[in-house]
């Protein structure tokens, strides 16, 4: 079903492209030797060339390189083996040098794709236009005094990945799918942490409408959208805007704009050039970039597996549904916490107890799956006790309530709190009978023809054993009894 | 594209330089007479010719190891700053 | 003793192993001579506490016998273009106003390494823009030569790295750096009777030294003898890891390609270099002498064309200040040097760069900033880029015939200062005119004394531009010029002896 806006001249299609920037992690710069880590005081990681000294020359960090290598191979893109680095001229406070070193039409990546699953169990293919390196600029801070912005240069020259989409991309929901799986792509690569809140994934996105078949429409461009949510927010809004604007006779304007988070509405942002032309031409400080074939293709060997062949193995080898295995890769932690926890025990299970009782437990701890109290090597061994019959499900609960809590292996909390499951008939038999002798009356209602009852005798017969009655041991001899 | 007043100005805005009026046909005359002059190359023959960069294209682009070697160095980045304050530059207020 | 600021390089070096002198005296005799010649405005700042201090620790190091560096004592002038730590740099803007660096330049710090005694900073064309030394905020560098026929007329001392060569010409160090970007080295040195070289671009690291165009500029020697430029240039060049476009190839001995022999060279002279219009006939005169020299020394004296040299000139005036407009975006008032303050950031950057620079710098950066524009920057600025590949397919060519090229470094002599020409930028570019195409092709040059005019009695320079990378053949054929002209090399005292 593809997303269509109703509108009086007809239906719309909207057309999206995104742009987006991802922090590279590398210990330095792009092309210094500062520190490229989040958080220091202001201005301390920060060398003369980051800062655009005379006389200071850019030289290139090898391991940046090979994060755009490596995020390329994961978009299914070519490896450009000649690129070249640009100039992209303009001002402004956070950009010391008054440009900016970037790639323009020799990026490092180029023509590649990504298949993205909708929640309707349609797979659609959104083409990736290209990778570029770049520097990340600095940052200015307008609230510490009344008339002058501070500026920091600690981001100054950190290496980004610009990956710019195809505008394939039909609706909101497959503009948050992209975002989610080329987040996820670039955190299995470890070439960038993706974490849009704190600004190292960035996404600016191109927004046009159409009607089906037609040209596409002029594009405005959002910039610089911080959450996922918010970016499928600003392309709804952008394109109804459009579309509105566009059937009461108006005309979209190439424009930039701003998405305000709190009111969901874009507007336009004050143009920072009146005249913007930025003038790109190859920096002359570097020459091109080559990429030997050694180079290219030991990365090719070293990478590492990645969503989509990780999913395809789930299914097959554990024999999840597509659902279930796309909730277990969309993090590369809980992916490897799955395949630790499900290693030689009942893999289904063991998925449902991660996706339910651990998701929800850490939830509620505010922690992340490498910081869960519960192993996955003891959460591989309680779903061996359930299944074993050692414990029941409805125990089963309890005992990883106390894994959470008390961190021990599921073994320990069942012998120490007395939670095996009792399956001696006998034992079993005997609770039976005094639940049966304290309730005549309630025995005689059942046999009268009352058969719901046979539930209320299984709580009161569980509740007795302290739940640890084998549930389907104590249905059965309870019907007997109860029978008679 | 010709060069006039307007271009000038462009070019004024671009550059973050200021021609007062009394320049502006002053440079509008030399940049004319620049280009002009270097017109005369559109007499060389340049198809299937590939831009020089650098005369040092060839060579391999040197690399440096991702470590950290430099930084940690805040009051030599700014001791030379015209405005500065708490180990930031200032500027003037910027309206975003 | 001897008087010490008469002796080069060579000779001092030979002095101070023997101990005839220190290198406290040697650097002290130059000092005494910057203070008697201050009217040639060489030098726009002096630095002899720091000066003293080194030789000092020259001295010391002799005395302990330590391993020396190659310059070791040598007092030296280091162009205004090299970062020095700790000694203002402005590359005599107005806009580095004070500018204090925190590091040393790669060539300056190679220097320092190798002994040398820095004796403050010399005067130059603003951002090395300009031919003439007369864009400087510091004020114009008088020539210490004298027009014969009008000894009163203050004479240019070419550009940009005037300071440097009017220095090294009046015996104010004994040595000084320069840098050429499309003939900052060659034309003052022709200019004021010195040698001045040009090493291949990407030989010396351009690393603190402060940029004009990029993709041209390159680290240079002003001696007055072709030996010192030997010694000295093996002194400052070399791989640096902080410079990506630096070649990783080591450094020859230099002084060892000095033999004096030239037979069998083959030396070409390129036709285009000997317009009907536009060289002076002394200037013609003395190439030609010298041609013949050559031959009689043994050298084989070969025609030879490069057909695009005039279409060298206008591809330099593109792409150099297209790069310099981008190199000098980052003076804008905010990290260090000048600023004139204003009501918005853009009003800041405006009211700063329009105070900070001075006129044909801003000339320059409003050129470069068209030709990037989109609309010029395919016909000129790649059209510029094409032109200058052809150019350097030319010079190939012709080093398969020929191992040097004997050229003109300047189409005339000095000339004064308030001459009509220096009104003229147009004009003034042409006297870049058999620099350029080097500059453009990355190649070695050199200018050597080659004789006087003898219209004005001026010195006259010559050029010998080589093959890539192939310095040593041209000092072995500039060390040969040099004993065969005669040109005297002793110290022009202007403030007497």
């Amino acid at each position: 079903m593809s997303y269509i806006i109703k509108g009086e001249t007809g239906d719309w299609e909207i057309v999206v492209g995104l742009e987006v920037h991802c922090e590279v992690i590398s210990k330095a710069k792009l092309f210094s030797g500062a520190s490229a880590t989040f958080g220091g005081e202001a201005n301390t990681q920060v060398s003369f060339v980051d800062a655009g000294f005379p006389g200071m020359l850019p030289v290139i960090n090898h391991e940046c390189v090979e994060q755009a290598i490596k995020t390329g191979f994961g978009l299914n893109a070519t490896i450009n083996k000649k690129s070249i680095f640009a100039r992209k001229n303009y001002y402004y406070a956070d950009l010391p040098n008054g440009y900016q070193i970037s790639q323009s039409d020799h990026p490092i990546v180029s023509d590649g794709y990504i298949d993205v699953d909708l929640e309707n169990g349609e797979t659609r293919r959104i083409g990736i236009e290209r990778l570029h390196l770049e520097q990340d600029a600095g940052k200015l801070m307008h609230d510490q005094h009344p008339s002058k912005s501070f500026v920091d240069l600690n981001r100054a020259g950190v290496a980004l990945m610009e990956i710019v989409s195809r505008p394939d991309i039909r609706s909101p929901e497959e503009a948050g799918a992209y975002l989610r799986k080329l987040r996820s792509i670039v955190r299995y690569i470890g070439s960038c942490d993706g974490n849009m809140d704190e600004g190292s994934m960035r996404c600016d996105a191109n927004v046009s409408v159409r009607h089906p078949g037609e040209p596409f429409g002029t594009r405005a461009e959002i910039k610089n959208v911080n959450s996922i949510r918010f970016v499928m927010q600003a392309i709804e809004y952008e394109a109804k805007r459009q579309v509105e604007l566009l059937e009461e006779g108006g005309k979209v304007v190439q424009e930039t704009r701003k998405f305000d988070s709190t009111t969901g509405v874009t507007k336009t942002m004050r143009s920072k050039e009146t005249a913007v032309d930025y003038r790109y031409f190859y920096d002359p400080d570097l020459i091109p970039l080559r990429l030997t074939d050694e180079l290219i293709e030991r990365l090719h060997k070293e990478m590492p597996e990645l969503p989509d062949a990780m999913k395809k193995r789930f299914i097959e080898n554990y024999g999840l549904t597509a659902y279930d295995a796309d909730q277990l890769i969309m993090e590369k932690d809980i992916a490897t916490y799955f395949e630790k926890a499900a290693k030689g025990h009942d893999a289904k299970k063991v998925a449902n107890y991660i996706m339910g009782d651990l998701f929800g437990a850490l939830n509620k701890l505010g922690k992340s799956i490498n910081e869960s109290p519960v192993s996955p090597e003891n959460l591989g061994r309680m779903v061996d006790l359930i299944n074993d019959g050692t414990i029941s499900s409805r125990i089963a609960k309890d005992v990883f309530q106390f894994m959470i809590d008390e961190g021990k292996t599921p073994d320990e909390i069942v012998n120490e709190k007395g939670l095996k499951q009792v399956s001696d008939t006998s034992a079993i038999e005997k609770i039976i009978d005094e639940v049966i002798a304290n309730n005549p009356d309630k025995v005689a209602e059942f046999r009268s023809g009352k058969d719901k009852l046979l539930g209320w005798f299984v709580g009161q017969t569980m509740k007795a054993s302290q739940g640890k009655a084998n549930p389907a041991m104590l249905n059965e001899l309870l019907r007997k009894k109860l029978v008679g | 594209m010709a060069i006039d007043k307007e271009m000038v100005k462009r070019l004024g805005i671009l550059s973050r330089l200021r021609i007062p009026d009394e320049n502006m046909d002053e440079m509008v005359n030399e940049l004319t007479k620049i280009i002009g002059w270097v017109d005369q190359l559109n007499d060389v023959n340049t198809d299937n010719i590939i831009p020089m960069n650098s005369v040092v294209e060839d060579m391999n682009l040197p690399e440096r190891v991702d470590q950290v070697t430099d930084g940690n160095i805040r009051d030599d980045v700014i001791k030379n700053a015209p405005d500065q304050m708490d180990g930031y530059f200032l500027v003037p207020k910027v309206v975003e | 003793m001897t008087d010490l600021v008469e002796l080069t390089v060579a000779e001092a070096l030979d002095g101070l192993n023997k101990k005839e002198f220190t290198s406290v005296e040697l650097t002290q005799a130059h000092l005494d001579e910057m203070a008697k010649a201050r009217e040639l405005n060489a030098y726009v700042i002096e630095t002899p506490e720091l000066a003293l201090e080194r030789a000092k620790a020259s001295d010391e190091r002799r005395q302990r016998g330590e391993k020396l560096g190659k310059m070791e004592g040598i007092p030296v002038g280091m162009k205004d273009l090299y970062c020095t730590k700790g000694v203002r740099t402005t590359a005599c803007s107005h806009i580095l106003d004070n500018f204090v660096p925190p590091y040393e330049s790669t060539v300056s710090l190679n220097l320092q390494n190798n002994g040398s005694v820095m004796l403050g900073k010399t005067n130059m064309d603003e951002f090395a823009m300009g031919t003439a030394n007369l864009t400087s905020y510091f004020g114009a560098v008088r020539n210490p030569h004298k027009d014969k026929n009008n000894p009163d007329k203050f004479l240019i001392p070419g550009g940009s790295s005037g300071g440097s060569a009017a220095a090294v010409s009046a015996g104010l160090c004994m040595c000084a750096t320069g840098s050429d970007t499309g003939g900052s080295i060659r034309t003052p040195a022709s200019f004021c009777g010195i040698v001045g070289m040009k090493p291949t671009y990407g030989r010396c690291s351009r690393y603190g030294m402060i940029a004009f165009a990029s993709s041209l500029d390159q680290a240079g020697t002003m001696t007055r003898t072709v030996h010192d430029t030997a010694i000295m240039l093996e002194s400052m060049a070399g791989y640096d890891p902080k410079d990506s476009t630096v070649v990783n190839i080591p450094v020859p001995n230099y002084e060892k390609a000095l033999t004096g022999d030239i037979r069998g060279l083959k030396i070409g002279i390129p036709r285009e270099y000997n317009p009907d219009k536009g060289l002076n006939s002394d200037v013609r005169h003395v190439w030609e002498k010298t041609a013949e020299k050559l031959k009689a020394a043994g050298a084989e004296i070969v025609e030879i064309s490069l057909p695009s040299t005039k279409y060298a000139l206008p591809t330099y005036y593109l792409i150099a200040p297209a790069e310099a407009s981008s190199n000098l975006a980052r003076y804008d008032g905010v990290k260090y040097g000048l600023r004139v303050d204003g009501k918005s950031l853009d009003e800041m950057y405006t009211n700063t760069r329009t105070a900070g620079f001075g006129k044909e710098v801003k000339r320059r950066i409003m050129i470069g900033t068209c030709i990037l524009l989109e609309g010029y920057y395919e016909t000129c600025y790649l059209k510029a880029q094409k032109v200058r590949r052809l150019l350097c397919q030319e010079f190939a060519e012709a080093y398969k015939k020929v191992d040097v090229i004997l050229a003109p470094a300047a189409p005339e002599t000095a000339f004064g200062k308030d001459d009509d020409s220096t009104k003229d930028p147009l004009k003034m570019q042409l006297y870049d005119i058999f620099t350029v195409p080097s500059s453009l092709a990355g190649l070695p040059a050199l200018s050597v004394p080659a004789g006087f005019s003898d219209i004005n009695g001026l010195p006259i320079g010559l050029q010998v531009i080589g093959n890539t990378f192939n310095e040593e053949t041209v000092l072995r054929v500039a060390g040969v010029i040099e004993s065969v002209s005669g040109m005297p090399y002793r110290p022009l005292r202007i403030g007497g002896k």
